[in-house]
């Protein structure tokens, strides 16, 4: 005799496990990206994401949503230098561009790496009184009032009580399937296009420990994140009004690191910078060069310092830079799976 | 006939006996643990000592250490091999590996430090290329050996970075004609009788990668080392005298 209602087995519903959709490129070069047991994909949960993360219902007066600062757009960041939260109090951090999370092994997340998974990220700016201001169990509550969301919350996790563990874990789904991995560089690599002249001494430069020396900390044509997304202290200042990752380990050695952004989509990404203080791929390409700032903790990889940089000459400048454009994705900025 | 058959029995059963006299001669198979430990000429040195100017070369440069992760590869105990180990000395990473179903006998061990040519292939290591530890395809591409960072005091007593990084030696004399040798090297640390699950350290004295034979001096070689053909030679040298076995419990 089986004890279950019809009633109860009509309500069950097992949510379809979702193959996340990984690049070529992505999938001969690195490891396996990192998926929870305790969060698997699955097509609910990711669509469950994808309509929260779109949703100013997430913030204390309605009017923001994680959209408002990540359009999907710009790279899903902004273009201001700090964005104001729902009271327009300005942060004093760049909006942080989200693609290839997964992809991030050490799962430190922020510019200061202070969160330990998507999931934990997700958390934070919804209560951050300078972002969204909002209060979870009020989220969790308008959420569970809502028309949509609880069958939605049944179908993908199994249960109609909405709380935030199983909001952030939607969101997390999302974020993970914002992939970007088909700029023409990829495409390259991938032999299906050429580099003009230029793109290609770009790329020499970057790759040159003589010259850009930019490999050793944003990856390469065997590390296509194009980020280690480790934290470095690039040479930006000489003291550190934020310690970046220095102010989480409250180890001084880590003042003034922060992580290496990823260089994909740059074109889309301006301000640059944990702080935006960079409003060109030019400004960021002449720090590099000639605007290096010693410092107690910069970066044994920033080798020139003392000269201010690695010099470059103004073509190697420019050719550098269009590598660095040859890195746009713009099939992932128009991704209509990606966007509201 | 009766004498005939017990006989027979009788060799059956000694036979029998033997056999099971050599199955317990055949010991089960072990594990061995290997353990990396790291030391400046005999002071232990760990993640806890980085980012300060406690160390002095041979040179009497002093220095302070900011990353240091080296690749090992071909590690062998007897007939049980691992591909390669990449240990992060920073993030305390690798320094242990684990060798299941060793035979409790006498087993050399050596390794590989980076990797040898035939090992080098651009690219197919995916944690490695995950990790960052590629060499750019105009050197040849392939992996680091070793990156090791970090800042010494110059003659001027100012702080200077250095990047001490290992990799095979390419001479770029001519770009288009890059002439290649290979820099990894064999670290043999004798034959090891091995009577029970084992722990072995291998000590590494950091001080020697700036001491024997060649004295390293950083304010002449520190930075962009990795296409300096000479230095990659010299860095092979002083190498050599880095590892050594310590301390065998089993």
């Amino acid at each position: 005799m089986n004890c279950t209602s019809k009633e109860e087995k009509e309500d069950l519903y097992t949510p379809i496990p979702y193959n996340l959709k990984i690049p070529t490129l992505f999938a001969d070069k690195l490891i396996a990206p990192i998926i929870p047991t305790n969060n698997p994909l699955t097509e609910e949960g990711i669509a469950l994401g994808k309509k929260l993360f779109f949703d100013k219902i997430l913030s204390g007066n309605g009017t923001q949503s994680c959209a408002t600062c990540h359009d999907p757009q710009k790279a899903f960041t902004d273009d201001r230098q700090f964005s104001d939260g729902i009271d327009g109090i300005f942060g004093n951090r760049n909006s942080m561009p989200l693609f290839n999370l997964a992809w991030n092994f050490d799962e430190r997340f922020f510019w200061d790496g202070r969160a330990l998974s998507i999931e934990r990220q997700a958390f934070e700016p919804v209560t951050n009184p300078i972002e969204m201001h909002a209060n979870w169990a009020i989220v969790a509550n308008k959420l569970q009032e809502h028309s949509e969301y609880p069958i939605l919350f049944k179908q993908a996790f199994g249960t109609l009580t909405i709380d935030s563990t199983l909001v952030t874990k939607a969101i997390a789904q999302f974020e993970r399937t914002i992939i970007s991995g088909n700029s023409k560089f990829d495409q390259f690599l991938r032999g299906e296009t050429t580099l003009t002249t230029e793109e290609q001494n770009g790329f020499d430069i970057f790759m040159d420990e003589a010259r850009g020396d930019c490999f050793h900390c944003h990856g390469s044509n065997n590390n296509p994140l194009w980020t280690d997304n480790s934290f470095h202290n690039n040479g930006l200042d000489t003291t550190f009004s934020d310690l970046g990752l220095g102010a989480i380990t409250g180890d001084p050695a880590d003042n003034g690191k922060f992580k290496s952004p990823s260089i994909r989509n740059l074109v889309y990404t301006a301000p640059y910078m944990h702080d935006g203080r960079f409003s060109t791929i030019e400004e960021v390409i002449n720090h590099y060069s000639e605007g290096l700032k010693p410092s107690a903790t910069i970066d044994p990889l920033m080798k020139k310092v003392n000269n201010g940089g690695v010099n470059l000459s103004a073509k190697d400048k420019a050719d550098l830079k269009a590598f660095l454009l040859s890195l746009s994705d713009l099939d992932f900025i128009n991704n209509s799976n990606l966007q509201e | 006939m009766k004498k005939i058959i017990s006989f027979l029995v009788l060799i059956i059963i000694f036979s029998t006996c033997k056999n099971e006299t050599d199955c317990c001669v055949n010991l089960s198979p072990i594990t061995v643990n290997l353990k990396f430990t790291h030391n400046w000429n005999g002071v232990a040195l760990t993640a806890a000592d980085f980012n300060s100017f406690k160390f002095t070369t041979e040179n009497g440069e002093t220095i302070s250490i900011e990353r240091l992760r080296y690749l090992i590869s071909n590690i062998s105990i007897g007939n049980t091999i691992k591909d390669y180990n990449l240990v992060n000395i920073g993030e305390n990473t690798g320094s242990e590996i684990t060798f299941e179903e060793v035979n409790q006998e006498s087993n050399l061990l050596q390794f590989t430090f980076g990797f040898a040519d035939e090992d080098n292939i651009d690219g197919v290591y995916q944690d490695l290329n995950s990790a960052s530890f590629n060499v750019p395809s105009m050197l040849g591409g392939g992996y680091h050996f070793m990156q090791f960072d970090g800042k010494y005091k110059d003659t001027n007593n100012q702080d200077a970075n250095f990047n001490y990084h290992a990799i095979r030696a390419v001479d770029r004399s001519d770009p288009d004609n890059l002439v290649f040798e290979d820099t990894s090297f064999k670290i043999d640390l004798g034959t090891i009788d091995f009577t029970n699950n084992a722990t072995i350290e291998v000590k590494i004295n950091i001080a020697e990668w700036f001491k024997n034979p060649n004295t390293w001096d950083l304010n002449e070689l520190n930075t962009v080392l990795m296409p300096n053909f000479e230095a990659q030679k010299l860095m092979s040298a002083n190498g050599k005298s880095v590892f050594s076995l310590g301390e065998i419990t089993q």
